[in-house]
């Protein structure tokens, strides 16, 4: 199921997030390094990538909760998953404009 | 415990885990700002590109600045969150007493580890003077 699927992803990246921001106590040497592979253009794309994982995790959140509090919920739970979907593309493909916009700037 | 066909728990009756699921709702309803927040103010209205020592040490100038609260807030909740999202994946999918045991105790240790050092880095940076960034 994609929520658990984006769920561990995240929770993996926040670990990794972790560890190179901890490497600011080193100085801006060492962090300034670790920031630069971020940049690179292999990375560019894992970026989105998570962008897209975050933003579709958060509103199929949204989607179980309103299953959970509202009474029809469950009868409808099918529609509002298209409801998600319906909102998830043009955020996501706004977002990852803007993520991506220096590359061609 | 089983998902429902809509892909969700079914609310627990009582006890720890009725407390589990309400703080995941409520702590994904936070985080939905915080997260969605960081992404949009970090990727969005500035990049990659312009992130470096001297931006972190400008967002963390003051010991208490708001920034390291904001941040904080969501690496605490988002640990929290994930751990016992992973907490749930165990409960579903391993199966036997021993393992179940083994894959918790890890879930734990490595998860508290990384909340710390997060929590640590967060509190104890102090930037190094403006002549040495270069």
């Amino acid at each position: 199921m994609l929520h658990r699927l984006t769920g561990v992803g995240i929770l993996l990246f926040l670990c990794l997030h972790i560890l190179d921001t901890a490497l600011i106590l080193w100085g801006p040497a060492a962090y300034n390094h670790i920031i630069q592979l971020y940049r690179h253009p292999l990375f560019r794309p894992l970026e989105v990538a998570l962008y897209a994982a975050v933003l579709f995790h958060a509103l199929n959140g949204i989607r179980v909760i309103i299953v959970d509090w509202w009474s029809q919920g469950s009868r409808y739970q099918r529609v509002l998953f298209y409801v998600v979907l319906l909102i998830f593309w043009p955020t996501f493909l706004y977002g990852a404009y803007l993520m991506l916009r220096s590359l061609w700037q | 415990m089983a998902i429902s066909e809509a892909g969700i728990r079914p609310k627990p009756i009582g006890g720890l885990e009725l407390w589990s699921w309400v703080f995941m709702r409520l702590s994904g309803v936070a985080l939905l700002g915080l997260a969605l927040g960081h992404l949009w103010l970090m990727h969005m209205v500035h990049t990659v590109e312009e992130i470096d020592y001297a931006f972190v040490a400008e967002r963390y100038g003051a010991t208490f600045s708001f920034w390291r609260w904001y941040d904080m807030a969501l690496l605490v909740l988002a640990m929290l969150h994930g751990l016992n999202g992973v907490r749930i994946l165990i409960d579903d999918h391993v199966h036997t007493r021993r393992w179940r045991g083994v894959a918790l105790s890890l879930l734990y240790g490595v998860g508290g580890a990384f909340l710390i050092v997060g929590a640590v880095v967060i509190l104890i940076f102090q930037p190094q003077l403006a002549q040495a960034i270069p």
